[in-house]
Order: structure tokens, then sequence, then C-alpha cells
């Protein structure tokens, strides 16, 4: 886009507009919408019938998609071997717990200090219903899960120019939201000024449907009383006994909820990759990787970093080296190689692939995304605003606040995500040191919650482009690259093909990651059986 | 109804300045009170200065901001890059800047796994940075700078 464009001319545009209103996870979510549907494909667990007569498989990198292949690829017979950059495997699902230590490229560390039992993840933090992929194999694996909780209507919806900056809770701003237009539109069609776009029938169950849908009362008003109040929540809540009498609360005017833009934020919940039911590995997300992990046993080998991939007539060679041996390149070998590494890594590795899967390599631009976790002493989200679990949002840089969807009720501590930001927010958090973004983090957050400054216990911070063995949060498409490399991306090159969220139309979640390594394995065994 | 309407076309034009994001300086952390090291200061200078103002554009217009800012997250605040599965390359010392078309493009239209930054960097702002790169971690490639014509032509 260049600064003379028309605005609206291209998709880029929309979205820079969406993120405008909406802030970066919004544009996000709508990069993801307007990309792809995020329906999985998964139809059950996949059947390699035939024999591979003894063929073998190095597969580069223990994430969720290398996983995959490798327990899929055993099963099916074949001779399989993983090696692994890092000394876990996970890959970017990751959990970091106290005890934990994280050194982010440039050398900052942090020792991370959680309270047993509480835990941040930087990566993916939460599992769609229809994501049934990656649902199956914990399932398969014993790896409990619990609801994440998406929408709360209890949260906070924040703006800075909006109220005051006084944060509002999400139930206000959705009901007079939902009151405000359907007042609007009812009175509209009972004025006649739908004429000729709705039938007198069609009209008056117009006017019957947003009465319901916004709380209208008799003569179309969204009014204060006890009727929107059921939506929006009373001044005094109905009690018991003695002076139990509900008091309703006073609707804010349609013209202050649209200026505050608060609106924005009620459209997420909606998109199908969160809607609820969403769901959460008991304990972190990263226990179905490392569910996985121990499935795959002693087929991984860890803190193997991969410096070159040459293929032959026969078989596939990659070099390595081992940590704290740089320098000291080793050889494995294999007869075909499933490269699961980001191409933000692979794009800068030697390898002799065809110069269109080549180009593929190079198409693939990494996102920037910052995640940061707090530790609070006490869970006063819970005790002072009854919220428990979900998602508060705000237009601040650090544009939303998780509450944990576990421990309900701990008289103990309990661990924020005080931050989750794309575009230039996740771009300047990842410029500053760890320590610099908590700090923040908690700055912006008291804006929302003032009980920060007395609760804030430690924290700690993620900035993608700075985490080692990712180097950005995931692949970003464009509808022109598409149309130009990815069939390229996921062909079998000879003796070699990727796999990762990157080879799928579900970028950045563990679907994408599963769904593309069974398609992988599934091209890869055709042809093994059929040679 | 009709007041109703009215008050809607009042908060449509309210709706325009808004979009100009203010700057939040203020309710930074230079706010917190806390004590802060000679790094964090030293960031919060640089970031500071018209930072984090736009979920969607950089607001910082002098190129060591920008620097700081953007190119610092990768390529690290000394320009030294830095190395894991993968690695950034070093800025400082690079004899690649010695044209400034190759960094205009490169931070407009992105580089393999580096993002492009049309959408968030105006004309000016990226020739600005593209300066203070050539100019500063060890680079004296003061000659033929870039101007927001040079960077207009690179746009795709």
């Amino acid at each position: 886009m260049s600064d003379t464009s028309p605005p609206g001319s291209s998709r880029r545009d929309l979205l820079a507009r969406i993120g405008l209103a909406a802030g970066g996870a919004a544009m996000y979510q709508a990069m993801t919408a307007l990309g792809v549907s995020a329906a999985s494909t998964y139809t059950g667990p996949i059947r390699l019938d035939g024999d591979p007569k003894g063929a073998s498989v190095l597969i580069l990198g223990a994430g969720v998609a290398g996983m995959v292949a490798a327990m899929e690829l055993r099963k099916a017979g074949y001779r399989v071997q993983v090696l692994e950059y890092r000394e876990k495997a996970g890959g970017r699902v990751w959990t970091l717990r106290g005890g934990d230590r994280y050194t982010e490229l440039g050398g900052a560390t942090q020792e991370i200090r959680f309270d047993e039992g509480l835990y941040f993840n930087p990566g993916p933090w939460r599992i769609p219903y229809n994501h049934q992929g990656i649902l199956d194999y914990a399932h398969r694996l014993n790896v409990p899960l619990e609801p994440f909780i998406q929408v709360n209507h209890n949260a906070m919806v924040h703006g800075t120019r909006a109220f005051g900056s006084r944060p509002k809770r999400y139930r206000e701003i959705m009901s007079d939201y939902h009151g405000g237009i359907a007042e609007l539109l009812a009175k509209s069609t009972q004025q006649g000024k739908l004429n000729g776009m709705v039938t007198k029938e069609d009209g008056e169950i117009l006017i019957e449907s947003l009465r319901s849908f916004g709380a209208l009362d008799r003569d179309l008003n969204y009014a204060k009383n006890v009727v929107t109040s059921d939506r929006r929540g009373f001044d005094k809540d109905p009690g018991g006994g003695l002076n139990a009498r509900p008091v309703p609360s006073e609707p804010m005017s349609l013209k202050d909820v649209l200026s505050s833009r608060g609106w924005s934020y009620l459209a997420s919940g909606a998109l199908y990759e969160f809607q609820m039911t969403m769901f959460q590995p008991v304990g972190g997300m990263d226990m179905i990787a490392q569910a996985m992990a121990h499935e795959c046993g002693d087929m991984i080998q860890y803190s193997r970093k991969v410096v070159g991939i040459q293929q032959d007539e026969r078989g596939v060679t990659v070099a390595f080296e081992e940590t704290g041996r740089p320098g000291q390149v080793q050889q494995a070998r294999a007869d075909y190689c499933l490269a699961t590494i980001p191409l933000s890594i692979l794009s800068q590795l030697e390898m002799n692939v065809s110069s269109p899967m080549a180009a593929a390599i190079q198409a693939v631009p990494y996102a920037a995304s910052v995640k940061v976790g707090l530790q609070m002493k006490r869970r006063f989200w819970e005790q002072d605003e009854h919220i428990y679990a979900g998602i508060s949002y705000t237009d601040l840089p650090i544009r939303m606040i998780q509450y944990p969807a576990y421990g309900y009720g701990s008289r103990g501590k309990g661990v924020l995500l005080g931050a989750y930001a794309f575009g230039p927010y996740a771009y300047e958090f990842t410029a500053l040191s760890p320590e610099e973004r908590v700090r923040r983090a908690v700055d912006w957050g008291a804006q929302i919650h003032p009980q920060y400054r007395d609760e804030f216990d430690n924290g700690a911070s993620v900035g993608w482009h700075r985490v080692p063995w990712a180097l950005g949060c995931n692949g970003m498409w464009t509808d022109a690259t598409r149309a130009e490399h990815y069939d390229n991306l996921c062909a079998l090159d000879n003796r070699i093909l990727l796999a990762g969220e990157h080879a799928s139309y579900i970028p950045a979640w563990q679907e994408g990651a599963v769904l593309s390594a069974l398609d992988a394995v599934s091209r890869l065994h055709r042809r093994v059986v059929s040679t | 109804m009709n007041r109703l309407v009215l008050s809607m076309a009042a908060v449509a034009l309210l709706v325009l300045p808004a979009l100009a994001q203010q700057p939040q300086a203020q309710q930074g952390p230079a706010a917190a009170g806390a004590p802060a090291s000679a790094q964090q200061r030293s960031e919060s200078a640089a970031a500071d200065s018209h930072g984090f103002v736009s979920a969607t554009r950089f607001g910082q217009r002098d190129g060591a901001s920008l620097y700081a800012a953007t190119c610092a997250g990768c390529h690290m605040p000394d320009g030294r890059g830095a190395a894991g599965a993968g690695r950034y390359p070093a800025l400082a010392g690079n004899e690649k800047l010695e044209t400034a078309a190759y960094p205009t493009s490169i931070v407009l239209n992105g580089l393999r796994g580096m993002p492009g930054f049309a959408t968030q960097m105006d004309d000016a702002q990226v020739a600005a940075v593209v300066n203070y790169v050539r100019t500063n971690l060890g680079n004296r490639y003061a000659a033929d700078p870039a101007t927001t014509e040079d960077v207009k032509a690179l746009r795709r």
C-alpha cells in the first residue's frame, strides 16, 4: 500500500482497517478468516496400509508436526529418526513454569518464578472444538483436557478514550450495543422505513425478533428495567429475604457505545475458531506435546542443529551439529526426509530442492507476536471482580488480559496472560528487554485492574522473533503468495517434503501442523509403497 | 429517532480524530516511579519517542527511534544480529548497506522470513530508518541517502 493509493484498494487495507478498529489480535483473526476456513478436515486416525519394506525417514523438528509424522510412520513400519534443535520437544507448543530458564536471542535470560502448578503458554493456549486432529491425539494419548473460556460476559472491555478510560463489563457493552441497534432497527421498521426491503409480515416478525434480541420493551425502547438488567447486570442484584428487590441499572446510550468502539471485541467469540467450547490441556498446553514426546521415545535426538540437507538418487543426508560442539558437523542419512523446521530457519539452510520449492521456502515472512505472563499475589480478578477465566480487551498495547481457566477460588497466587499483541506493538515489545516488557505490561494493565500495583509478583515475556528455535510466530501467507507458492511448498520434492503450520491453511494453530503432517506422510507412503 | 440519528452523525465525526491515536507516553512506565537501570532508561527514551501509539502504524519519526522499536528486535540494539537454530544477520559493519536501495527494498518488502514494513511505515519513516542504519552501527555510508521519492519508487 503506497501512501497515495486510495483506501480500500486491497485486502491488506481491509485488514489494516480491521486492525485499527479492533487491534492486532482481531486483525490476525480476520487474516485467518479471510484466508481460510478454519474447519479441520480431520477424518479420524489415518491408515497407512502397505509394506514400506524397511524404508527410513529422517524427520527434522520435534514439534507437533514432526512428532505426529514420527508416530504414524513408525506405526506403518518405517524406520524413523527425529532431529530436534532444543533439549526438549514441542517446538512452539511451549509452557513456562517455575524453575524454567529461557534465554532469548540476544542473550537475555529469564528465570521463571511462578508458583508450583501455575504456568504461562507463550505459544498456543487454546484448542477449538473443531480442531479435531489435535483433540484426537490428546484423547488417544490420554491427555486430560478442561474448558478454555474464550468469552466471559463479566470480563472487561476497555478503551483509553472511552468512558473516561474506565473499563466496562463485556455484558454491558454487548447488551447495550445489541439493545441500541435493535431499538433503532425496530423503530425504523415500525415507521415503514424498510418498506420495499421487507414485507409487512416479515417486518412484524423482524420487530418481534428484535424485541427478543435487544430486550426491548412494549414501545420498542431499550430502557432501564429488570428485563434489560437481566442482560447487562443490575445495580443491585436480586437477593433473598428482606430488602431483596433488585435495582435495575441504567443502560449506556448507543452513541456512547458506538464511539467507545467496545463493540469491536464482540465478534471475536463468534468466529468459528473461537466459539465455545474451547479446550486446554490440564497443566499447560505442552502436555500434549510432552505426551507425544513420551510416545516417540528414543526416536527423537535432542540438541541437534540442522545445518544442511542434501538429497541424491538414493536418499537424503542431513548435516547437523550438537549443541555445545559448534563446527563439528555430523551426518544422518535416510531414504526420505520430512522437514518441519519453520521456514524462517529452513530458508537459511543449504538444501538441494527444486527451484519452485526453494522459491516457496523463501516466500513466507514470519509474524511478530508477544506474550507476557504475570504472576499476581492473589486472584483479585475472582475475589474482587468475579471474573472467572476469559479475556478482557483493551486498546492499550497489551491488547488483552486473560485470566487462568484453572485453580478457581484458590487462595494462592495466579498467573495472568498480561499482554498478547501482534503488529507494531509486538515489534515494539520484542525490541525491549524481557524485564521492560513485563514492567510495561504491569503498568498498562493497572489501568484496567488497579490491583496490579499491589499484587504484581513476577513475570515472564516472550517476543516470538527472539525465540531461538522459531525466529517468529507463524508463517504469514497472502492470497498472492499462496497462489504462487503453496502447492510447491507442500509437494514431494524427490525425497524431501515439508510439514508444519506453514504448510497448512490453518496458520499458527496446532491443527495446521497435525493436518499437514498427516497429509505429508500419507503422500510419502503412497510414493513408497508404489515404487 | 431523529435525535438518535443526529447523535450518530456526530459520532461519525468524532470517531475520525480518534483514529489519529494520541501518543500515550503519559501513561507509560515513565510514570511508574520504579527505579530503572541505565539500559531501561535508554530503552524507554528511545521507544517512548512516539512509541506504542497505534496497533497498525509506527509512530516514531527519527531513524534512531525507529531502529530501536523495530530492527533491534531481531538485529539487536547494537546491530550485531543473533544466532539460534537460524540467524539474524548483523547490520553493524554490513557492506550490503552501501547502496540505499537494497536496505530500502528489504524494509519495505521483507526478505525470506523477515516481514516488510510497507503498510506500517510511511516513506519518510522508511528513509529515516534506512539512513540511520547506513550511518550508524559502524556503517559510514553517508553518501546518497535514501529519499522519500526513492522509497515511494520501491513500493510494490
